[in-house]
């Protein structure tokens, strides 16, 4: 090789090698610890717009409402805090880009989740290649826990699969004679629902509930009414469905078509929306209805109700239209919040030593995290009872019994 | 066996919605030779403006077509007028990306006027049913498919008892050879556009009171009907039917025999199996050009 050339070659070899070693490194961002009493900006990807704007919208309330609270009390730590939004647009691909120019271009000092696994999953590999503390609210899939993430800490009460066990539980505690025989399910090939579904089924049917049908429907599904006629036709005594809101509102107006009425009907997602899915469904047709939940608005956990009295004062609406998106945002505040003082540090390495450790209290109950931030406690059921969502199950949260059977629709 | 029925019967009723939604994208495909891949969101806009109306002024959305179809027609002409008209070259390949940007234009502004939070249109026939063999077809169906039927008994009629008609399939024939025997196509073309256009609010509504939608709905709607009217045969008001009705029957049937997840591959396979036999959709004319 000549003489230019190679030294061409090695020239290129070396910046290339130095380019990947800055890449690889650290010491770009803001790892550190802040000096005492210098503001802060914790950095958020959320969904402004696209298919998770409407949730995306409610986490930046709540996140908005903790920094408020927080600054009304001096600060994180001392910290002043700013929040700081960036729209991923729903995508898998944005969301990425916004975390790595968050942590390295903005410096920002923590982060926290956006909305949905499906984001969670892309953007906590970022934020951990980068030794950034995840809190998040709103990814608790399967998936999101098993590529052992030890930097991420999904802030819900319980792993989202695990969102049906207290129904399961519900319907085995009841007297031999009232026990339904059979359940009907149909869920959305969806992260979010369908290992729901599938936990429901394995443990109804160890515990003698014999499934009368089971479908699995593509989530880009609208016509939902051939997948009712399959319900129906199943005459089951439960069913049970994995849905997101619109097709928990179809598969109602389907049914009230049908004139059919289930004993017991639980959807893992849409009767949690409160006036909402009511205006949509007609609100004597929610009468009776079941959804899983971490969080209501009556809960008597601490701070809840100074959380729904503020968050109403500074968005306005009803307690009931509070989006649990907010409460679960909020909660992750609450969580950094304790674990801050708990360390007594924002760096994000502290951050999780603490998070790894103890058992926190949020406006959702008490949560600790195991090893890659699952959480180890349990949903509750909830069911809508006279126009409102209250909790009947476990009857240590239960602030009403369960209606069962569930009164008929008002067709 | 009655679930099976049962499948067949919402397959027919829906399809004619998507019947009706197709027809507007054929018809103007056969007298424009453009593929209007804005139709789904012309669609949408259709839905949305009965919902305004529904929302605002309490107009059942059935009623509310007195007002949107002739409003969806003028600006259907508009649209003909300043964004298809102009396109003298290349007409077939540039409405694709014109009438993209036209969906993407509508998007934004129904995401700016309403959000992206997925509404329906509510009436009271919306849920109430009567019993027929063994179950239950709620009203909005029935109406619905009604609704089709007398639309595209009107574009039939129009196009095979009326001057006017006449000189719509000549355009659809032979584009130049209509201009030759004194056929105004760009006035033709217009009002067909308009016609297609005020397809789409009539079958927004149907579509809004059985469906949730959000601006975004038009991308699924664009790809089912364009699978439609492929199979139907480009420009082919009977295949356009014909195609659509067959396709939820397929889909509905697939999906209490088999499983949902199959419902759209077994339409797609059928889809391949006709182009595969008759290249031109089951109703398309083959057409040899000079290369």
């Amino acid at each position: 090789m000549r003489k230019p050339a190679f030294l061409a070659v090695t020239g290129i070899v070396s910046l290339g090698s130095l380019t990947l070693a800055a890449c690889g490194s650290n010491s770009s961002v803001n790892s550190g610890s802040p000096q005492a009493g210098t503001p802060i900006t914790i950095g958020v990807s959320v969904s402004l717009t696209g298919d998770f704007s409407g949730d995306g919208k409610a986490l930046v309330q709540g996140y908005d409402l903790w920094a408020q609270d927080e600054n009304a009390k001096g600060g994180l730590l001392g910290h002043h805090v700013t929040m700081k939004y960036v729209d991923d647009a729903s995508s898998t691909t944005q969301v990425v880009t916004n975390y790595q120019n968050l942590i390295t271009q903005d410096k920002v000092a923590l982060v926290f989740g956006p909305f949905s696994s499906l984001l969670t999953i892309p953007a906590s590999t970022v934020t951990n290649r980068f030794g950034y503390a995840f809190p998040e609210p709103a990814g608790g899939g399967p998936s999101v826990f098993t590529r052992g993430i030890h930097s991420l800490f999904f802030v819900q009460p319980a792993p989202v699969e695990d969102n049906l066990v207290s129904f399961t539980q519900w319907v085995l505690s009841l007297p031999a004679g009232q026990r339904p025989a059979t359940a009907a399910y149909s869920t959305e090939d969806d992260p979010f629902t369908q290992p729901q579904i599938d936990k429901a089924k394995a443990l109804l049917e160890a515990g003698g509930v014999r499934t009368a049908s089971y479908k699995v429907y593509p989530a880009e599904t609208t016509d939902f009414t051939p997948l009712a006629q399959q319900v129906i036709a199943a005459n089951a005594d439960v069913v049970i469905l994995g849905t997101q809101e619109p097709d928990a509102v179809a598969f109602i107006k389907a049914f009230q078509q049908q004139h059919y009425n289930p004993k017991a009907l639980v959807e893992t997602a849409g009767p949690d929306q409160g006036s909402d899915f009511a205006t949509k469904v007609g609100s004597a047709n929610t009468e009776g209805v079941m959804v899983p939940a971490g969080w209501w608005s009556s809960a008597k956990t601490p701070f809840n109700a100074t959380f729904v009295s503020e968050f109403i004062a500074k968005y306005g609406g009803t307690p009931g239209g509070i989006a649990s998106d907010a409460a679960e945002a909020y909660s992750v505040g609450q969580v950094v919040d304790q674990a801050a003082k708990k360390a007594n540090s924002i760096t994000n390495a502290a951050l999780i030593a603490a998070l790894h450790t103890g058992t926190y209290q949020t406006i959702q109950g008490p949560m600790a995290f195991d090893s890659v931030g699952k959480p180890s406690g349990a949903s509750f059921l909830v069911q809508w009872q006279n126009g409102l969502t209250v909790p009947v199950y476990p009857p240590s949260a239960a602030v009403a019994q369960p209606e069962y059977p569930k009164p008929a629709f008002s067709g | 066996m009655t679930l099976i029925l049962e499948a067949v019967v919402f397959g027919v009723l829906t399809g004619g919605v998507y019947a009706l939604m197709a027809s507007g994208l054929t018809l103007i495909f056969g007298v424009m030779r453009i593929i209007n891949v804005g139709h789904g969101a012309l669609v949408i806009l259709g839905a949305y403006l009965s919902f305004a109306l529904l929302r605002s002024a309490h107009i059942d959305p059935f009623l509310s077509l007195i007002v949107t179809m002739p409003a969806m027609f003028a600006l259907g002409v508009v649209l003909q007028l300043v964004f298809i008209r102009p396109l003298k070259e290349d007409r077939e390949a540039l409405s694709v990306l014109v009438t993209y940007a036209l969906a993407l234009g509508i998007e934004g502004l129904l995401g700016f006027l309403f959000s992206d939070n997925l509404v329906q249109l509510t009436a009271w026939y919306e849920t109430a049913s009567f019993a027929v063999f063994g179950f239950h077809i709620a009203y909005v169906y029935v109406f619905g498919f009604a609704l089709c039927i007398a639309i595209l008994a009107g574009i039939f009629l129009m196009l095979y008892r009326t001057t006017f008609g006449s000189a719509v399939r000549a355009t659809m024939l032979n584009r130049t050879a209509a201009q030759l025997v004194g056929v105004n196509v760009d006035r033709v073309s217009a009002i067909a556009f308009g016609i297609g256009v005020s397809t789409a609010a009539a079958g927004g509504v149907i579509f809004g009171m059985t469906n949730a939608f959000n601006p975004g709905s038009h991308y699924d709607l664009i790809s089912r009907l364009l699978t439609i009217i492929v199979l139907g045969g480009l420009g082919s008001l009977r295949g356009a039917v014909i195609a659509a009705v067959g396709m939820l029957i397929i889909e509905d049937v697939t999906a209490v025999v088999i499983s949902p997840v199959w419902a759209s591959f077994a339409f797609f396979l059928l889809l391949v199996i006709v182009l595969v036999v008759r290249p031109q959709g089951l109703y398309g004319i083959r057409v040899r050009e000079r290369i």
